[in-house]
């Protein structure tokens, strides 16, 4: 646990000076991620930036160092019987707080939990000019100024070095269980978004290899009265599955030879046609596909689905790898680029191509 | 601001009146009256002219135009903002949205609600409850209220702790830019790729953009509510009630506290039935299926009775849930009876430091020789202290103006901020020296150049002119500076 704020400052000043450039990286977990790491940029590193800033249980509030590794948080959590509701994947054993807001990774619970975006309270930023700023708070309702924090979600560290963040934090829930039932893919979107739509304790609604997987969290009696209620039985290793599927471990994700793609979509639309395997989460909203294929199929796919499509894991990554912006919205994008970070200073091209 | 080119206001009308309805681009003194405030009628400014599109189309015609001369637009959806926000420029127009109130499309299997920005927020869960859905965020002024309004202000409401603020449940906007482009700013996922633009356009106050459609999220009606009422004889104590709840594992869909002036003032208002001699009152609802609320309101009823509660009371119908949450919905009007004008506060804090605010409140109560009323939602920490004032009086809207700065400080230096849902248009912009340094401002600027380059959308709002920043921290009691930033 250490405060390494002064050299990261003066690092980033360095680098204006020098006219160098900085690849912003944690615990590297991420590094597969995005577009390739320029290779003319310096490493400015995180992974030292740890430690809890401040934790006040009875405020659900949680302030910590960008660096921290995840697996400390939900120590620290658990210990009060707290967790992070939206379920960060930990794409390893370092993975920190910091990369998972930056690419904006939540896991099975985030369409009833919200995602770290959702979450997120406040941050200190670190930005191009090394001034160091403060956004948002520790207060779950704060509309002063343009909401910075939750900006990040997404940017993948192009707009400056978050420091700090602070996130809301949930109890753990009294009791949780897994339904499981055989159902055809034709079925399944329909089946997973009718449950969602019933006033029941949902907490995850996943299809992978013929079979649905729904999970209920929440007060014991709500929770077995709906099991009782539904359809499917009880997996008995559920939460190693739910496990499995928020870290990326499951047999699904495993076979890395083959390029990962993730699509955004519209929850009920119907799947894409694409031959292949898929893996079907968040009831719907979020779809693995696992296989060859061209951006620009992917893209057109993605758009009929109402959504947005990025190749997440493997493939050519020499071109853009995240769902291309309309004309309008890269402009938008590249002034808010040169407002934080002036000289391009963070990540160059790692999340665009022109980023 | 510096206008491009000059052109007159009937010149303007004139550009306007090719492709608008005549009637509803408005020039005349009388017609425009009612758009001179929005629900902070402290502060009023008559604008150039107002119009009223109907299409896509006109709105970013409009603002090709406006960009083109440089004349700044205020957008405007029901106009009940609470900190003059759609304050019309002297020198600029208002763009209302009023005629885009139409719900475009709801679809029960997705759980979304396709909207123009003009509909009525109680609209949207009036329609939905067909489907036994309905729309999350609830602001106290949801009869009359605008989805586009919401989102310009990041709106919440009492069941903010467990279902969050308006940029928790909004998927996707439209928006013509300040250049006149349209754009969609999200998707029907639940994420898009690169910046979040989608959370920095919520809560935003028009400088952003001109939203014209919105898409929400609908959320299935819960099986059961119930609330507990809870009458306690230290504000400290309902407090740690609050405190107990949630370590006990329960989030409240909503939490509400109100010290014992809100509660007489309710009490009297309603005709009876809250706990006049407790000095503190919690409201505390619990939603979901039958046997959870039944567990969680068991646990609730028990922590309050061990906590030193005075009174406990629980809703056993929806005639009588309704009848508890009276006198708190009522509490602004009932505020209202008792005096000639009052003054609504916004600050948000920690709320372990929730006793220590309220009675450093009464102390600056005494100094200013005003009354004050708290209203508190609870769950999340948001802060309503009611200022009791006499706009006729000479001097006393000056003096509360002080006092309402002195608790957004008092708020700031507790580890909170100076606005939890309410915004900082015009009203609040002076404190927000207090919460923020002059290089935050500067990124602030920065940001909104990015997305308005002439600088015409609600110029003189949200943000202050940093040439006015050293003034405002000059005036203020004592210096801000990064290093002493709060941090709770």
């Amino acid at each position: 646990m250490a405060d390494i704020f002064p050299q990261l400052q003066e690092q980033v000043l360095q680098a204006r000076e020098d006219g160098r450039k900085l690849n912003i990286i944690g615990g590297g977990t991420k590094a597969f991620m995005g577009r390739p790491v320029d290779p003319n940029t310096d490493i400015l590193n995180l992974a030292e930036h740890t430690g809890v800033v401040e934790y006040h249980p009875v405020e659900l509030v949680l302030t910590v160092r960008a660096g921290t590794p995840l697996r400390e948080i939900e120590a620290t959590l658990a210990e009060q019987g707290q967790a992070l509701h939206f379920e960060p994947p930990r794409l390893g054993e370092n993975a920190t707080i910091g990369g998972t807001l930056a690419c904006n990774l939540s896991g099975p619970a985030r369409p009833w939990a919200g995602s770290i975006r959702d979450q997120v309270l406040g941050i200190r930023l670190l930005n191009g000019k090394g001034e160091h700023l403060r956004f948002g708070g520790q207060v779950m309702k704060n509309v002063a100024g343009y909401d910075v924090s939750r900006l990040q979600a997404g940017a993948m560290g192009t707009l400056g070095v978050i420091t700090e963040i602070s996130l809301k934090v949930m109890p753990q829930p009294a009791a949780t269980l897994t339904l499981v039932q055989d159902m055809a893919p034709g079925e399944v979107i329909q089946y997973m978004n009718s449950r969602a739509a019933e006033p029941k304790p949902i907490t995850g609604a996943c299809w992978v290899d013929g079979k649905v997987y729904l999970r209920l969290s929440g007060a014991r009696s709500a929770v077995e009265a709906t099991a009782e209620k539904w359809s499917g039985k009880i997996l008995e290793q559920g939460e190693q599955f739910w496990q499995q599927i928020r870290d990326l471990q499951h047999g699904f994700f495993t076979a890395t030879n083959v390029p990962l793609w993730r699509f955004s979509i519209s929850a009920t639309a119907p799947q894409p046609k694409l031959e292949g395997e898929w893996l079907i989460d968040w009831a719907g909203a979020q779809r693995w596909y696992r296989g060859e294929g061209q951006m620009m199929e992917m893209e057109a796919l993605a758009a009929a689905a109402g959504g947005q499509v990025s190749l997440f894991r493997g493939g050519d990554r020499s071109g853009e790898v995240m769902h291309r912006q309309p004309e309008a919205l890269k402009t938008i994008q590249q002034r808010i680029k040169n407002a934080f970070d002036p000289d391009h200073l963070f990540n160059p091209g790692r999340l665009y191509s022109w980023l | 601001m510096a206008s491009k080119a000059r052109i007159s206001k009937l010149q303007l009308a004139e550009q306007f009146r090719a492709f608008i309805d005549p009637r509803f681009v408005i020039t005349d003194e009388e017609t425009l009256k009612p758009y001179e405030c929005d629900g902070m009628a402290t502060y009023c400014e008559m604008p150039m002219l107002v119009v009223l599109p109907d299409t896509v189309a006109q709105v970013q015609q409009v603002m090709r135009i406006c960009n083109q001369y440089g004349i700044p637009v205020v957008a405007r959806g029901a106009g009940t903002g609470l900190s003059a926000g759609a304050m019309p420029h002297r020198d600029g127009i208002v763009l209302s949205l009023a005629r885009f109130s139409r719900i475009l499309d709801i679809d029960p299997l997705a759980r979304t609600a396709r909207l123009q920005p003009g509909v009525r927020n109680l609209a949207i869960s009036e329609e939905a409850a067909k489907y036994g859905l309905y729309y999350g965020p609830d602001p106290s002024s949801q009869i009359a209220c605008s989805i586009g309004g919401n989102v310009a202000e990041n709106a919440g409401g009492v069941h903010c702790l467990k279902y969050g603020l308006t940029v928790h449940n909004i998927i996707s906007v439209e928006m013509v830019t300040a250049e006149g482009e349209l754009v969609t700013i999200g998707s029907d996922g639940l994420d898009s790729c690169g910046m979040d633009l989608l959370a920095l356009l919520t809560g935003s106050e028009g400088l952003l953009g001109v939203v014209t459609e919105v898409k929400v999220k609908l959320l299935p009606v819960p099986e059961v509510a119930r609330v507990v009422m809870a009458g306690f004889d230290s504000i400290q104590k309902a407090a740690d009630a609050v405190g107990g709840i949630i370590a006990n594992g329960i989030i409240p869909a909503g939490l509400e506290m109100m010290d014992s002036h809100a509660i007489v003032a309710a009490d009297d208002f309603i005709g009876g039935g809250y706990p006049r001699e407790a000095k503190a009152l919690l409201l505390c609802e619990v939603d979901g299926t039958e046997e959870e609320v039944d567990e969680h309101i068991a646990q609730t009823e028990a922590l309050f009775h061990e906590l030193g509660a005075t009174s406990v009371r629980t809703s056993r119908t929806e005639e009588e849930r309704a009848l508890l949450w009276k006198g708190r919905k009522s509490a602004f009007p009932a505020v209202g009876k008792i005096s000639p004008d009052y003054y609504c506060m916004d600050g948000t804090i920690p709320r372990r430091h929730l006793a220590h605010v309220l009675t450093e409140i009464e102390k600056l109560s005494g100094q200013f020789g005003l009354r004050v009323a708290n209203v508190f939602h609870a769950g999340d920490g948001n802060l309503h202290p009611l200022i009791l004032f006499d706009a006729n009086a000479p001097g006393e809207l000056e003096r509360t103006e002080a006092f309402g700065a002195s608790i957004l400080r008092l708020c700031v230096e507790a580890g909170g901020c100076i606005t939890g849902e309410h915004g900082v248009g015009v009203e609040k912009i002076r404190q927000m020296v207090v919460q923020f340094t002059d290089e935050e401002l500067r990124q602030f600027h920065d940001v909104k150049t990015a997305f308005d380059p002439v600088g015409i959308l609600n110029p003189g709002k949200n943000v202050p002119a940093l040439k006015f920043c050293q003034e405002y921290r000059a005036l203020a009691p004592t210096q801000h500076t990064q290093t002493d930033a709060p941090h709770g």
